[in-house]
């Protein structure tokens, strides 16, 4: 338990002190916040949808959340090039204790990250329906955290270059971002689009943040929960099984 | 000190796919000795380090460190070492009592032992007054201090010291030693290290193996490899025992890189 605190404890002390990550990550949300929210708003509302920047603002906040637990996949193999991971390989605790420690850390950062945006769309304009909801909604934020900080952990633990993780950036992270639905609604998707966003965790998380924020869920908030949880077991399994089988 | 050897290492072989990093290893090293790997880069020096720490398994042979066999009881033989590996192995974000402090815990080290152990070790190694500094505003020289101070934290049987001193300036090469040698005492701990540096394997260590191509190639004090060899220098010996000298030059492009890494990392 002491170990798995000491580990996670880390990971906020990293995050509170790179002052300047916290502010640069704020940057890709804001962007899409400001220039898609306030750029496509009239479209959107001359397709009779209502307000962008209501609709969007979950899909930033969860977008915030995936990058940032997403890094900490990055962080993994920061740690390995430049040895941290060795110094706790090498301690007499279990590598699952270890593993969950890291990734627990990677998750509470995201969630950080997440309420930071909540914050940040708040003074953009967005509404949530209702004040009761929010702690609900933090709930669904915190299963985004622990599935992409999993699966972060899966990956980092899989790959060993800098550069690929590059790769998953691109060919991962960003595609989990734009099939989420995070800037668009899932009703009447072309049949492969559709298919696409289904598979993909982040719809749901996206949806339950919307479905409790602004009361309109695609799939409901039960369902949503439910994904989440599922996928969240078999990553953290998944993740646990790559971080035991790391050589140095 | 006591018979029984401290670290027993019996035809230990490493292969990589086709290549045999170690080939048929064995040697003993007693408790309370400063032992020294010595050899050219590629020998096998960390890869036989590696395996004592538990990091690797070997193909073949068999590792034993206080009595307990290394690849069946990784957990009891973790308890028994502290080990600075070539690359550092600090979180530079951290300052250096949060990296003790996060080793004494992984290690289940009681908070007042560890308390007390850290504020002992940082003093010793030079490195009280800069605490609660990040380690990434260090020098060299101090990240290695803190890393040797940070590996005997719980005092282990042994502390295994891999190429301790590369990439340091011959003032805090020196100084290194100076501390190596008094805690071999201090502590009473057990040093393995590995080097390609003959002056230093020749002034610090009790005894030394001298590896080459995976292999043992002779295992003595320096005094007992010169008279084996007939010559009046490690140096020499070492030529005569292994029809190579080391130089810098033979060091691998992933040496060379370590070595610029670590400059710029300062």
């Amino acid at each position: 338990m002491a170990v798995i605190f000491v580990l996670w404890l880390r990971e906020i002390k990293k995050y509170l002190r790179s002052r300047v990550q916290i502010v640069a990550s704020l940057g890709g949300p804001l962007m899409y916040l400001g220039v898609l929210g306030f750029g496509l708003g009239p479209v959107f509302r001359r397709a009779g949808e209502g307000s962008y920047l209501q609709f969007m603002a979950p899909g930033v906040i969860g977008m915030a959340v995936l990058f940032t637990a997403m890094f900490s996949g990055i962080a993994m193999l920061w740690d390995r090039q430049f040895g941290f991971l060795k110094e706790t390989l090498v301690a007499p605790v279990p590598r699952l204790a270890i593993m969950i420690g890291r990734t627990l850390g990677g998750a509470t950062v995201a969630v950080l990250q997440g309420a930071l945006i909540f914050v940040v769309t708040l003074i953009a304009g967005f509404r949530p329906v209702s004040v009761l909801a929010v702690p609900l909604a933090f709930l669904v934020i915190v299963l985004i955290a622990v599935v992409f900080a999993a699966l972060a952990t899966a990956i980092g633990s899989t790959i060993k270059e800098m550069q690929g993780f590059q790769m998953v950036m691109n060919f991962l992270v960003m595609p989990i971002f734009f099939l989420s639905g995070a800037i668009y609604p899932l009703q009447g998707l072309p049949r492969v689009l559709a298919a696409l966003t289904r598979i993909d965790p982040l719809t749901y998380g996206v949806d339950g943040v919307r479905g409790l924020l602004i009361g309109s869920a695609y799939f409901g908030v039960g369902l949503d929960l439910a994904v989440l949880f599922g996928v969240g077991v078999l990553f953290v399994a998944a993740g646990a099984w790559r971080f035991s089988r790391i050589e140095a | 000190m006591s018979d029984r050897p401290i670290i027993r290492v019996q035809h230990v072989v490493k292969s990589f796919g086709k290549v045999t990093a170690v080939n048929d290893v064995s040697f003993d090293v007693r408790a309370g000795e400063l032992f020294a790997f010595l050899g050219p880069n590629g020998a096998g020096k960390t890869t036989t380090i590696k395996m004592l720490t538990t990091l690797l398994r070997p193909t073949t042979g068999s590792l034993e460190l206080d009595g307990l066999d290394v690849t069946t009881h990784p957990m009891d033989v973790r308890k028994r070492f502290g080990v600075v590996f070539q690359d550092p192995s600090l979180d530079s974000d951290l300052t250096a009592w949060e990296n003790m402090d996060i080793h004494g815990v992984l290690y289940h080290v009681p908070r007042q032992v560890r308390r007390e152990r850290c504020e002992v070790l940082l003093r010793m190694f030079e490195l009280w007054e800069r605490r609660d500094d990040l380690v990434k505003t260090f020098s060299g020289g101090m990240k290695r201090r803190l890393e040797i101070a940070r590996g005997l934290l719980h005092t282990p049987k042994v502390l295994f010291l891999d190429e301790p001193t590369l990439g340091l300036d011959p003032q805090s090469r020196n100084q290194m030693w100076t501390h190596v040698s008094s805690l071999n005492q201090t502590e009473r701990v057990t040093v393995f290290l590995t080097t390609h540096y003959m002056d230093e394997a020749d002034r610090v260590a009790d005894r030394i193996a001298v590896i080459d191509h995976g292999r043992i190639v002779a295992t003595g004090s320096s005094a007992e490899l010169k008279a084996q060899t007939g010559t009046d220098s490690l140096e020499a010996a070492f030529l005569a025992l292994t029809g190579t000298t080391i130089r810098d030059e033979s060091a691998t492009a992933a040496d060379q890189m370590r070595q610029v890494a670590r400059v710029w990392r300062r």
